[in-house]
């Protein structure tokens, strides 16, 4: 018997026998996992961020027990070990994109600081009157730096409508898109909706209008490998903490020609170039962007875990995450009451029970060790539209299996019985 | 200071609960004998800020003596704020100054209702219950 199974009791015997059984094989590289089982907690809130594999802990480690140094300034041997790894870290995200020559990787603090470094730097190619083209699914982090940018500059802030299956209504959006668009900022994958957005299509409207193109990769980069070169965005944003990387560290992918109009944004450190009491000049991309000291050990912790992923059998990972999210939709949809929001493609569920306040099936499943994300999902204006006041959403990572699935099952039938 | 009749029953009910069913099952009934909220209370102003559900509190003094009536669309929430009436209702202002609330949640089992992640808004609700006893002290 598998030892995932034997942890579970009796009832794990029946789903060995199970032909549905999905299983992950990298299940053991992520030593977190057998932590939180054994507090009888089953993780499936992977969209907010994931647990770490073992290569992570261990770079970490690695480089605050050999000698931590500041990056880009120091002559010292210490100064060029950490200078070295940082820059291989630079150069794994780029593979990791395939950015080859065409642009540069900006470590930030965060997809959200990266995604407020564009709304700040680029601000000054707006006048009153321009607009920036969003969507109706986007999460905060790409809905409130534009929003406020238009406050402040007059710009009219164009939000594309959606279809019923959660995917970004094309059509509205060729009306919608057009001259006075000088920004289009979409997910590429939406964290409540689960459904992938039509990029080609939307990139090559902003694109016949002169306007720039960015791309919110947080939960899109997790669930598929993505070419910027072919993508054709001219900036693209992830967060290192939901690539089972270290938190404190964004990545901001900008195209060569697309930098030029970055202006500089957050001063201090090794970004400057010349520095005089009453003026200074600046380093290009990306140490220009660079301000302060960077997240060094978690810079380096994300080049350790984009190594760990580049070691996997990449078609495996996804058919794995294929399988598991259709063992999910199949659980949901064979329960009465509940309803799916949109139609998920991949990696995550969100749903409502009719008739059921999804505060208190949350905390029945909270009280069950199931460890999944009520309310509103970092997308207000979303679940406001759709005239809900929160979902539950379920969300899956390569190290969950379906007997994770089994576990919110049975807590979820639990909790409706208890509520209903 | 001698504990409301009705908090001697919810320490006596819920201290002796064995397993989470049994406690959530308490904190549904408990939601569900709180009094109607009438609806020229269920108001934006009444509404408490910062719950995944809606929660309305209102706090009058009468007679030097505090009586705060509350409703919510949820239903463990609202047997929380069941439980935090039960303690604080009939006390006098100066009761419910110095009475420690998070510890009442302690001694009921239900501390973890008051984490700092917890977003069901029993926190919010202790907060906005301050508020009222300050600005009408």
């Amino acid at each position: 018997m598998p030892l995932a199974s034997r942890a579970f009791g009796c009832g794990s015997l029946i789903r060995v026998l199970n032909p549905m059984l999905v299983p992950s094989p990298w299940r053991a590289d992520f030593p977190a996992i057998a932590t939180l089982q054994r507090q009888d907690q089953t993780y499936l809130d992977n969209a907010a961020t994931t647990q770490k594999p073992q290569a992570l802990l261990d770079a970490i480690s690695h480089y605050y027990a050999n000698g931590a140094a500041n990056v880009h300034r120091a002559q010292h041997l210490p100064g060029a070990h950490a200078t070295q790894a940082f820059e291989d870290s630079r150069s794994k995200v780029a593979q990791w994109l395939n950015a080859g020559d065409s642009g540069q990787i900006i470590f930030t603090h965060g997809a959200t600081s990266a995604l407020n470094l564009l709304a700040y730097g680029l601000e000054h190619l707006f006048n009153a009157g321009d607009e920036i083209v969003i969507s109706a699914l986007e999460h905060h982090a790409n809905l409130l730096p534009w929003q406020q940018l238009a406050k402040r500059r007059a710009l009219t802030l164009v939000v594309l409508p959606l279809g019923d299956d959660g995917v970004i209504d094309l059509q509205a959006a060729a009306e919608l898109i057009g001259p006075r668009t000088r920004v289009l900022a979409v997910s590429q994958l939406s964290n409540v909706l689960g459904a992938w957005q039509p990029l080609g299509a939307l990139l090559a409207m902003a694109k016949a209008h002169g306007a720039l193109t960015v791309v919110d990769g947080a939960q899109g980069i997790v669930h598929g490998r993505h070419d910027v070169q072919v993508l054709g965005c001219d900036f693209y944003v992830f967060s290192s903490h939901k690539l089972y990387g270290p938190d404190g560290v964004g990545v901001l992918y900008g195209r060569n020609e697309a930098l030029h109009h970055l202006r500089h944004w957050q001063f201090g450190g090794e970004m400057v170039q010349q520095a005089d009491y009453h003026s200074a000049s600046f380093r290009p991309a990306p140490l220009g962007f660079e301000a302060g000291t960077p997240p060094i050990a978690s810079v380096i912790g994300l080049g350790a875990s984009l190594d760990y992923l580049s070691s996997l059998d990449q078609p495996a990972v996804f058919a794995h995450e294929a399988a598991l999210h259709d063992y999910l939709l199949h659980g949901l949809t064979a329960r009465k009451g509940v309803r799916v929001l949109g139609s998920p493609q991949v990696a995550l569920a969100s749903f409502v029970v009719e008739g059921v306040h999804n505060a208190d099936l949350a905390h029945l499943l909270t009280e069950q060790g199931i460890a999944v994300r009520a309310g509103h999902h970092c997308a207000m204006p979303l679940l406001k539209a759709m005239h809900l006041t929160g979902a539950i959403r379920v969300s899956l990572a390569l190290y969950n299996d379906s007997d994770d699935l089994e576990r919110f099952f049975e807590a979820l039938d639990q909790a409706l019985d208890m509520l209903r | 200071m001698s504990l409301p009749a009705d908090a001697v029953a919810a320490l006596e009910s819920f201290q002796s609960v064995g397993s989470w069913e049994q406690r959530a099952r308490m904190l549904m009934q408990w939601g569900e004998r709180l009094p109607a909220l009438a609806d020229e209370d269920k108001v934006e102003a009444n509404l408490v800020q910062g719950c995944e559900s809606l929660v309305w509190l209102v706090g009058r003094l009468q007679d030097g003596h505090w009586q705060f009536a509350a409703s919510s669309d949820a239903r463990m929430i609202g047997g929380l704020v069941a439980l935090l009436l039960a303690r604080v209702n009939g006390l006098s202002a100066a009761q419910l100054q110095a009475i420690d609330l998070p510890d009442w949640f302690t001694q009921l089992g239900l501390s973890r209702q008051l984490s700092p992640s917890r977003s069901n808004g029993l926190n919010a609700v202790l907060q906005r219950m301050r508020e009222l006893s300050r600005t009408q002290n």
